[in-house]
């Protein structure tokens, strides 16, 4: 899901979750009313960030996505801890395996970040709802946390519904996009979507978009700059 | 020596006799039991605001306290009865603050001045024992009744019952509300549940401490065990333990020496957390 700031991405979200109420319309997920499914979506917010006072460890975070929301004194089961063995599972996939025990405050952001996508996965999802993923990491850690949701897609088998402010890191791996921008959206593959015209139609401005040597898009011109990678921390 | 002896009077040095001598009277019995019900109860309630970062909120409910106390020694009522109903009032005002109640530190604050601005005019009306003001404010073991002792288990295994059962949705809303939410969890309301177990804690502990040191007990062992270990199972008993620890230590050396159980107390959580500070 692709476009500019305040043009509704998050908030489409929400409404999937059931955390926003419609005011006109109706949706469906996986099925659903929103909010009867959210069992079956792994979700991570837009910028989450522990600073180094949060004394909670990565593994621990990862399991409060397992069973945080159920009630009363967890005991001590007899024989294997199939949570545990879940939890351990997921921060494998992640690559997070080295550093999971430490306080998630003293990780950086794009370990915080792995850690992040284990928890929304550790329940199996069949959804995966990643808001702004790539936003406020540095360049390496955003094309290897891109390539580790196409991996988990692949893998994991889950849908991935991916909210990106910068379109390049992920446009390799994006079956479908969003785009949203005017109070409206164009649905559609990268190739369909990322052209000059749609683009141009979409902003009522004029949109450039380049092929570079080995295939990939890129987008000049959108008003504002919000593609430009950095320019979302000049302001 | 010359300086402790004049100091801990009545102390043999012997670890044996001088527990002895501790519980030979049963105003200290009453005392070490209250004390140990409430160094539980706010080094697990603690544990949660230390992570919630709410210590603003539980420093507010505590200058609650003080009128509350005050104004049940007013009109006559046990002050238990002052230090609960002020708390937990104080704990649902909190609640209804708009937005952040930890962060809204200009509407606290005017709160908090107004708190020990009431409570002066009680303790003023009543002019009662003059040592009464530094009772409510800076804590007191003397005197502490069967009842009061009761009251306090009683309040402190109602609180703790509801921590354990809410324990895991509360850590999730802690440290990560919006996945808590979206999971299911009821986030508001789990914030407001545990304000009224904080004033619970708060007024509970008040009645050792006095209002004003009511931190030596709610943040420091919290704070030092959050220092020590990122586990949250490990950190809640951790900071359970160096509360006991501290209490016990601090209403023994006020029994045997002619300075206050509240400096003590504070000294020695201090202690506590600067040690843990270094230790890490």
């Amino acid at each position: 899901m692709l476009g500019s700031n305040g043009a509704g991405k998050s908030t489409l979200l929400k409404v999937t979750l059931g955390l926003v109420p419609l005011r006109a319309g109706t949706a469906t997920v996986l099925g659903r009313r929103p909010g009867d499914a959210n069992a079956d979506i792994g979700y991570l917010p837009q910028r989450r960030n522990w600073d180094a006072s949060s004394r909670i460890r990565g593994v621990d975070v990862v399991r409060l996505g397992l069973d945080g929301a159920r009630w009363g004194v967890p005991l001590p089961r007899l024989g294997p801890d199939e949570g545990r063995r879940r939890v351990d599972e997921v921060i494998e996939l992640v690559g997070a395996g080295r550093y999971a025990e430490r306080a998630i405050g003293t990780l950086s952001g794009g370990e915080q970040q792995r850690l992040l996508i284990a928890q929304a996965l550790v329940r199996r999802p069949s959804l995966l709802m990643l808001d702004e993923p790539l936003d406020s990491l540095d360049l390496t850690n955003q094309a290897a946390v891109a390539a580790l949701v196409q991996r988990i897609c692949r893998e994991e088998d889950v849908a991935v519904l991916l909210v990106a402010h910068d379109v390049n890191p992920i446009l390799g791996y994006l079956d479908r996009v969003v785009y949203f921008a005017g109070g409206t959206a164009v649905c559609g593959t990268p190739g369909e979507v990322i052209t000059a015209e749609t683009l141009s139609a979409l902003y009522a401005a004029p949109i450039e978009v380049l092929r570079t040597a080995d295939g990939r898009l890129v987008v000049v011109g959108v008003p504002e700059a919000p593609f430009a990678h950095g320019s979302r921390h000049e302001h | 020596m010359s300086i402790d002896a004049s100091i801990f009077q009545g102390l043999s040095w012997n670890p044996v006799t001088d527990v002895h001598r501790l519980l030979e009277f049963h105003f200290m019995v009453n005392a070490l039991e209250a004390g140990t019900t409430v160094a539980v109860l706010a080094g697990a309630i603690g544990w949660f605001m230390v992570l919630r970062r709410q210590t603003f909120a539980g420093h507010t409910l505590a200058v609650i306290a003080f009128p509350g106390a005050a104004g049940a020694a007013l009109a006559g009522l046990p002050l238990a009865f002052g230090y609960f109903g002020a708390c937990v009032a104080g704990a649902l005002a909190l609640a209804g603050i708009p937005g952040d109640p930890s962060r809204e530190s200009a509407a606290t604050g005017t709160v908090q001045a107004l708190g020990l601005g009431l409570g002066f005019l009680f303790v003023s009306l009543y002019g009662g024992l003059l040592n009464g003001v530094s009772a409510l404010l800076f804590g007191t073991f003397l005197g502490i009744t069967d009842h009061q002792v009761l009251t306090l288990v009683v309040v402190a295994v109602a609180a703790l019952g509801a921590l354990a059962a809410g324990g895991r949705p509360l850590l999730f809303a802690s440290v990560d509300a919006d996945v808590a939410q979206a999971a299911g969890v009821p986030v508001r309301a789990l914030s407001l549940g545990f304000l009224l177990l904080l004033g619970l804690a708060v007024a509970a502990t008040s009645q050792i401490t006095g209002a004003l040191l009511v931190f030596a007990l709610l943040v420091a062992p919290a704070a030092a065990a959050q220092r020590l270990t990122a586990r949250p199972l490990r950190g809640l008993l951790l900071s359970v333990g160096l509360g006991l620890v501290v209490t016990w230590l601090g209403l023994a050396l006020a029994y045997f020496s002619v300075y206050p159980a509240g400096f003590y107390i504070t000294t020695l959580a201090f202690v506590a957390y600067v040690a843990a500070r270094f230790a890490r």
